[in-house]
């Protein structure tokens, strides 16, 4: 991964954070959060510095951070698109609307369209098992997708 | 509530706020503005109802008047002719599918009928981010009660006595961990809500968090009182910002009222609830792996003993239980174990909260005693299976359950029950299966989920798992043989037996029970190399039969390679070779002249 050097904002904001958690090396999850809710991602210098304000090993950071799902080391795309695997979702055809998805966009689930307008993800359910299967863009929840519906959800947001 | 003339209970839960149930809840407020009825008619955000199939649900007080399906440009129809007029919105009622009767009120509709309501008794009810309202439920008596009236040991023996089995999967009898707990000394214990559900398919604890965070909280300060805990900790995922908000929200009124902090009601005991987010990880379901990600570890679990009671999170004495397991302690001991009790099956005191999902026409969320029936779950209160079809099996307990069938309809649900038939409770999911579901698949999506989910800290589940799924997907390829099958059995056992945790100890359940009640169409697979549910795309071909297709062009206009070729009016011929077999053309076929071979 190409190296990115941190601008001195955000390593002073990254210090700010753990500042916040006493720098205690226990809330190294909570600090996670923070920080990709604050950069949107956990890039390798990201761990270096919160390494060293918990004073933990950067193996430690980046185990824990390799671990949990949630944490993402690479940038989502403008317009996260994430499809429920969980299993309603599953058994009412989630599999085909995430095939239609990356076929369309070409691109495979984790990964963000050349453009950086889309990412594609799988999520464990969202509990809306009601409007099963279920994509979810950014905030937006669509419900009873189905494969002829890709089209146009993608359409809405390439104007 | 008194205050007003009539209430407008609108459903808060996820799926209905999906179906814009917020804007239902603004033009609901606009039109009680523009009619100048803001002191007689108050609008209420509230939890889940339940009825997820039908949302967004919109429910009117006091003539117990149930809308579904409502939207948001029906508010201003609903204040005019309810509200004002008396009359009710016969389009927005409830149409029973069997004798097509509209209901209006939701205690005769089959999906209601057989449901008794404990861990969700205020779900639907009240406005979750309220004290007062859940006061006026008897909130916060138990608390009260326990605090004066009981001492820690009584408070153990009620719910010894009521039979309260751990809802999170596990069945552990909920007293008697609380006894462990209690009787380790230590200068700190802790109080541990595991909200960290990761059931796919699985949110009764998401939507009792979002609908009565306070019976939570209230139920974890009794637990507190019982094993002398100051401290409480809410394990929660942090893909349930909802519930994160409402409970943060519930968490300060409660300070605020001095229902949590320091010298409870006056009664010299302190104790305060923090909480800690979960990052995707359905481990950390499993107690000791939770605590290890509350300390800011990676989520591994670890051998037991020693057990949480004796040495939990930071080394001390620590009682974890599960969302649902909390919301029935007030009850137990505002109405007694002796009534608690009489609910339920023999060994399964109680009611559970299922999650019904899948091909069944009333999806949502109930709670039934224990020993209800499958048959009655299925049939009476889900309605049947979705658009006719054949009932195939169900799927219950998670990645970590069995898939059960037919011959299983009639089993009483509790704990020991599913477990006796291959299955288990596990968190409450249940999953409805009908004959296009292929079963092969169906274990392969589970031991995906296994294989990604293995924390990789234990040999048989790191790489067992991963083998089995290798041979499902080689089965689903249509290259299995019928060693395979044994060789699926052999490795099942062996991962079951030598895992570390409860997830390698069950993550070969669904592939065991598939075997055991689908053997022939395991069979069909290897032997025969067809998959009769259609599902394994290598084993099937779209065909368009000549007869019936009339030539409008329909499906090869929709086809997204353009594999379908055939003149206007003519029938049309599908290129098996270019076909990813995505089924679009299916889908849009008005003559029914596409079928699967």
């Amino acid at each position: 991964m190409a190296k990115i050097k941190l601008a001195k904002s955000k390593v002073d904001k990254l210090v700010e954070i753990c500042k916040s958690f006493d720098n205690e090396g226990s809330e190294l999850i909570n600090v996670l959060h923070k920080a990709q809710e604050t950069f949107g991602y956990l890039p390798a210098e990201v761990q270096e510095i919160i390494a060293r304000e918990l004073n933990v090993s950067v193996a430690h950071v980046y185990g824990v951070v390799t671990f949990y799902s949630f944490f993402s080391m690479v940038p989502k795309g403008e317009f996260p698109i994430s499809v429920c695997m969980g299993t309603a979702c599953y058994v009412r055809g989630a599999e085909k609307v995430l095939e239609e998805f990356k076929r369309q966009l070409s691109v495979p689930v984790g990964e963000t369209t050349e453009d950086g307008k889309f990412s594609i993800s799988c999520l464990r359910c969202v509990g809306a098992c009601g409007l099963a299967p279920v994509v979810t863009i950014g905030e937006r929840v669509y419900g009873r997708v189905s494969a002829g519906d890709v089209a146009d959800i993608i359409k809405e947001y390439q104007k | 509530m008194e205050k007003y003339k009539m209430h407008i209970l609108i459903c808060g839960g996820t799926g209905c706020r999906a179906s814009a149930s917020e804007a239902i809840q603004s033009n609901l407020q606009e039109a009680i503005k523009a009619k100048g009825l803001e002191d007689e008619v108050q609008v209420v955000m509230t939890g889940c109802f339940g009825f997820c199939e039908k949302g967004p649900i919109v429910k009117i007080l006091p003539d117990n008047t149930f809308y579904v399906e409502v939207k948001p440009e029906d508010a201003e129809e609903l204040i005019e002719e309810h509200i004002i007029k008396g009359r009710k919105v016969m389009r927005l009622l409830y149409v029973d599918p069997e004798n097509k009767e509209m209901i209006s009120d939701s205690k005769h509709m089959g999906f209601y009928k057989k449901q008794i309501r404990i861990a969700l008794r205020n779900c639907g009810f009240i406005n979750p981010e309220n004290v007062d309202e859940y006061i006026a439920r008897d909130g916060y008596a138990a608390l009260g009660k326990c605090l004066a009236e009981m001492t820690p040991q009584t408070v153990i023996d009620e719910i010894k006595e009521s039979g309260l089995r751990g809802r999170g999967g596990g069945g552990f009898p909920t007293g008697l961990k609380w006894e462990f707990a209690a009787k380790n000394e230590a200068d700190q214990k802790y109080v541990v809500c595991n909200a960290d559900e990761g059931d796919p398919g699985a949110f009764m604890d998401r939507s009792i968090l979002e609908g009565d965070p306070h019976s939570v909280l209230e139920a974890m300060a009794i637990c507190g009182y019982t094993m002398g805990a100051d401290k409480g900790v809410i394990y929660i995922r942090a893909e349930y910002p909802l519930a994160i908000t409402r409970l943060k929200v519930a968490i300060k009124q409660a300070r605020e009222y001095g229902l949590l902090g320091n010298d409870i009601l006056g009664s010299g005991f302190n104790f305060d609830v923090e909480m800690r987010y979960g990052a995707g990880a359905f481990v950390c379901g499993e107690e000791t792996a939770l605590i290890h990600s509350m300390e800011g570890l990676r989520g591994e679990p670890t051998v037991k003993p020693p057990f949480p009671a004796e040495s939990g999170y930071n080394g001390k004495p620590t009682n974890v239980n599960n969302v649902e397991t909390f919301a029935n302690i007030p009850v137990i001991i505002n109405k007694g174990a002796s009534w608690f009790n009489k609910i339920g099956s023999e060994k399964s005191k109680g009611t559970k909260v299922f999650a019904l999902a899948g091909k069944i026409n009333n999806v949502g969320l109930i709670e039934v005693p224990m020993g209800t029936t499958l048959r009655e779950v299925i049939y009476e209160i889900g309605g049947g299976i979705k658009d006719g079809k054949k009932f195939k099996a169900v799927q219950t307990g998670g990645p970590s359950g069995g898939c059960l069938t037919e011959k299983h309809l009639d089993t009483p649900i509790d704990f020991d029950n599913l477990i006796a038939a291959g299955s288990m409770m596990g968190s409450g999911g249940m999953i409805v299966m009908d004959e296009d579901d292929c079963m092969v698949s169906m274990a392969k999506f589970y031991l995906e989920f296994t294989v990604e989910e293995s924390c990789g800290k234990c040999t048989p589940c790191r790489i067992g798992n991963k083998r089995l799924h290798e041979i499902l997907h080689k089965i689903t390829l249509g290259n299995g043989t019928k060693e395979d099958l044994d060789l699926l059995r052999n490795l099942s056992t062996v991962i079951k037996d030598t895992s570390l945790c409860g997830l390698g100890q069950t993550s070969p359940n669904p592939v065991l029970s598939t075997l055991e009640n689908f053997y022939d169409e395991y069979i069909a697979h290897v032997e025969d190399h067809k998959c009769a549910a259609g599902q394994c795309k290598a084993l099937m071909q779209y065909v368009i039969d000549p007869e019936l297709c009339v030539g409008c062009t329909l499906c090869s206009r929709n086809c997204p390679v353009d594999c379908i070729s055939g003149e206007r009016k003519e029938a049309h011929i599908i290129d098996a070779s270019k076909c990813i077999k995505c089924g679009a053309c299916m889908e849009k076929c008005k003559f029914n002249a596409i079928s699967i071979q």
